[in-house]
C-alpha cells in the first residue's frame, strides 16, 4: 500500500482493529476472537506497513500475496482488509449471517480479493509456497507471507511443505507461526506438544527469526530480513498471547471458539478504548 | 386423516444433538467395556468424546490437528486387539484420512476399526462449507467392506452406536452437530442394515436419512391433508442398504423420493435408484444438495436456502406422483 503508516498510527490501529474483532464476534454469537486477537499485530503490520497491494486493484499482478492459512482467525483479517478499503467497515458486524460477504472461514466466492479460501487447517503454506514458485517463474519480484497456527502445524502436511520449501530453495515467502500456545481443546502442551519448534523448522532448512509477535517494531524489522537471506525460506515465529488485549481472553482456551455476550463485549471495549 | 397429522407433530419433540447421544453411549460403553480406545485431533469438545477422555485418560489418546496420522493410530490400535473409535468433524477425518481409512482400515479389513464423523451436513450453520460435510457418506460408501450408518435422532443413534461397536467389520459413523427432532420411541430395536418404517403410506416413498427423516415426516403430514398417503421409511443405514425395503416401497408405490442432507450426485439417493433400476423401477425424485457449497448462516437458514425442509420433500413427492400419473 502507498503511504505506509507511523508507528504510532500502526498501534492506534491495532486497537480500533481489536475493538472491531470484539464487536464482529460478538454481533455474530459465535467465532473465533481467541486466535484473531493474537494476531492483529502481525496482519496489521503486514497490511498497512510490509506488503505491496493496493487495495483499489486487488487483482494487480505485482501485488504480494497474503493467506491466512489458519482461517477461523478471519476477523482479524476481514477488520484488516475492510479498514485497508477492500471491503466494507460497515458490514463487518454481518459476519457469519446468511449472506454476508464476511463467511465464518475465508471464503473467494465472497471476497475475490482473498488470495485462498482456508478453514481446513494444514493447507495454507503449500498454496503459498505455488504462488511462490510462480512469482519466480515469471521473475517477478512479489512475495508471499502465509499465517499459520501453532495447533494448526501439527498437520503433516506443512511438514510435507516445509521439505518442499527449502529443497526448492523458496526465498521469497515467508511463514508466520502465531505461536499463542493454546489450540482449540487446551494447551498446545497437553494437546500435541511442538517443542523444540525453532530447531524443527531450522533441522527442515528454514530460516528462523523468533521475536514477540506484539512488538509491531520487531516485525517489522523481521519482514525486512527475508529479503536478505537467499536460498532458503523464512520463518517468522511470532510469540503471542491468545486472546491479546483483552484482559479476560488472554490465555484461557476457552475464548478460542466463543463469543462474547453483550456485556462481555462491552467491558472488552472499555479496555480497547 | 388430521388426527395422525396432529398425532405425528406432537411427537417430533427436539432431542439431542446425535453427537451429543453419540458422546454418551460412548461413556457407557466404555464402562463395561475395557477394549475400548478413542483417538481424536483437537475437536473433543465438539464431538463429544471429551467425556471419555475425562473418565478414562489413559485409553483416550489426543491427536493433535493430524487427521491423517489419527487414522494410522486408529487403525493399528484396532488391529492390535482394541476396539478404536476415532472421531474428528466429518469433513476432515473422511476427507483429510481417506487414504489411510483406504489402505489401513478398509483393504486390510480392521473389523474393530469404528469412525465417528461428528458436524455434518450443512446444518453446522456458522461455520461455513470448509467444515461441513457434504460428501462422506459418498466417501465411507466407496470403502469396500465398510457399513455406513447416519442415524436420525438420538434414540437411534445409542441403539445403532452400541451395533456398530459390536459389529463384526469396519463401520463409519455420520453424526450431527444441530440438535435433532426424535423421530423414535425409545423402546424401538434396530438393526444395522435394516430400515424403519415410521409412517405408512402407498401412493409414494420418501426414503429418508438423518436430519431428514424428520422433515420427511413433517412432509408426509403436509401431504396427507392433500389426501395422499406418503410412507416413510429412515434409511439409518446407508450401507448395506435395505434392498426389501426398498424393493417394497419401489412395488408398492411405483413412486420412491429420497431426502438427504448430502450432495445429490453421490449420497443415498443414486444408492437407492440402483437398488430401485435393480429390483422395480419406479419414479424417482431426489432431494439433497445440488451440486454446490453452502455457506455460512443459521442451520434453519441454511436448510431452508438450500432446499431441505419439508416443503421441499413435499414438493418432490408431488413431482413424483405427477410423473406416475403420467406413466
Ligand atoms: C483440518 C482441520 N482440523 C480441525 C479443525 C477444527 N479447528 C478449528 S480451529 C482449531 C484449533 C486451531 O488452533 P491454532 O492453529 O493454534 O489456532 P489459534 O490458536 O491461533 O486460533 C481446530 C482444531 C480445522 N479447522 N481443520
Amino acid at each position: 500500500m502507498t503511504g505506509k503508516k507511523s508507528l504510532e498510527e500502526l498501534q492506534a490501529l491495532t486497537k480500533t482493529i481489536r475493538r472491531r474483532i470484539v464487536e464482529m464476534t460478538g454481533a455474530a454469537k459465535s467465532g473465533h476472537p481467541g486466535g484473531s486477537l493474537s494476531a492483529v499485530e502481525i496482519v496489521a503490520t503486514l497490511f498497512f506497513d510490509v506488503m505491496n497491494h493496493d487495495p483499489q486493484n486487488p487483482h494487480w499482478e505485482d501485488r504480494d500475496r497474503f493467506i491466512l492459512s489458519k482461517g477461523h482467525g478471519c476477523p482479524v483479517l476481514y477488520a484488516v482488509m475492510a479498514e485497508c478499503g477492500y471491503t466494507p467497515v460497515e458490514q463487518l458486524n454481518t459476519l457469519r449471517k446468511l449472506g454476508s460477504i464476511y463467511q465464518g472461514h475465508p471464503d473467494r466466492r465472497f471476497i475475490p480479493a482473498l488470495e485462498a479460501s482456508t478453514g481446513s487447517l494444514g493447507q495454507g503454506l503449500s498454496i503459498g509456497l505455488g504462488m511462490a514458485l510462480a512469482a519466480r517463474l515469471d521473475g517477478k519480484p512479489w512475495r508471499t507471507y502465509v499465517v499459520l497456527g501453532d495447533g494448526e502445524i501439527q498437520e503433516g502436511q506443512i511438514w510435507e511443505a516445509a521439505m518442499f520449501a527449502s529443497f526448492h530453495k523458496v526465498d521469497n515467502l515467508v511463514a508466520i507461526v502465531d505461536y499463542n500456545r493454546i489450540q482449540l481443546d487446551g494447551f498446545v502442551k497437553d494437546i500435541m506438544e511442538l517443542e523444540p519448534l525453532a530447531d524443527k523448522w531450522r533441522s527442515f532448512g528454514w530460516h528462523v527469526v523468533e521475536l514477540d509477535g506484539h512488538s509491531i517494531p520487531a516485525l517489522r524489522e523481521a519482514f525486512a530480513v527475508p529479503a536478505a537471506v537467499k536460498g532458503k525460506p523464512t520463518v517468522v515465529i511470532a510469540h503471542t498471547v491468545k486472546g491479546k488485549g483483552v484482559s479476560f481472553m488472554e490465555n484461557n482456551p476457552k475464548w478460542h471458539g466463543v463469543a462474547p455476550s453483550p456485556q462481555e463485549v462491552e467491558l472488552a471495549l472499555k479496555e480497547l478504548a | 386423516m388430521s388426527t395422525k397429522a396432529v398425532k405425528l407433530q406432537s411427537e417430533l419433540k427436539m432431542g439431542a444433538a446425535t453427537r451429543a447421544a453419540f458422546g454418551d453411549a460412548l461413556l457407557e460403553l466404555a464402562r463395561q467395556d475395557e477394549r475400548i480406545v478413542v483417538c481424536d485431533a483437537d475437536l473433543s469438545k465438539s464431538t463429544m468424546t471429551h467425556k471419555f477422555a475425562q473418565a478414562f485418560p489413559h485409553r483416550f489418546f489426543s491427536c493433535g490437528i493430524a487427521e491423517a496420522n489419527m487414522v494410522g493410530v486408529g487403525a493399528g490400535l484396532a488391529s492390535a486387539g482394541k476396539i478404536a473409535v476415532v472421531s474428528s468433524f466429518s469433513c476432515f477425518v473422511a476427507n483429510k484420512g481417506f487414504e489411510q481409512l483406504r489402505v489401513a482400515v478398509a483393504y486390510p479389513q480392521v473389523k474393530s476399526f469404528k469412525v465417528v464423523g461428528t458436524h455434518s451436513g450443512i446444518s453446522i450453520g456458522e461455520d461455513g462449507p470448509s467444515q461441513m460435510a457434504v460428501e462422506d457418506l459418498s466417501l465411507a460408501c466407496a470403502l469396500p467392506g465398510f457399513v455406513v450408518i447416519s442415524p436420525a435422532d438420538e434414540v437411534s443413534m445409542k441403539a445403532l452406536f452400541r451395533a456398530a461397536v459390536y459389529h463384526d467389520g469396519p463401520v463409519y459413523v455420520r453424526a450431527g452437530r444441530a440438535p435433532a427432532p426424535i423421530v423414535h420411541s425409545p423402546d424401538r430395536a434396530f438393526e444395522l442394515g435394516k430400515a424403519v418404517e415410521l409412517v405408512p403410506g402407498a401412493d409414494v416413498a420418501i426414503v429418508a436419512t438423518g436430519l431428514m427423516v424428520a422433515e420427511a415426516i413433517r412432509a408426509a403430514e403436509q401431504l396427507e391433508t392433500e389426501g395422499v398417503s406418503a410412507r416413510v421409511l429412515d434409511m439409518h443405514t446407508i450401507k448395506p442398504l435395505d434392498r426389501e425395503a426398498i424393493h417394497r416401497a419401489a412395488a408398492q408405490t411405483g413412486a420412491v423420493v429420497v431426502a438427504e442432507e448430502h450432495l445429490v450426485d453421490s449420497g443415498l439417493g443414486v444408492r437407492v435408484a440402483q437398488v430401485v433400476a435393480e429390483t422395480h423401477p419406479a419414479v424417482m425424485e431426489f432431494v439433497g444438495i445440488q451440486d454446490t457449497y453452502a455457506e455460512s448462516g443459521t442451520p434453519a437458514g441454511l436448510l431452508e436456502k438450500y432446499g431441505l425442509v419439508a416443503s421441499n420433500v413435499a414438493a418432490a413427492a408431488r413431482r413424483a406422483l405427477d410423473r406416475k400419473k403420467q406413466g
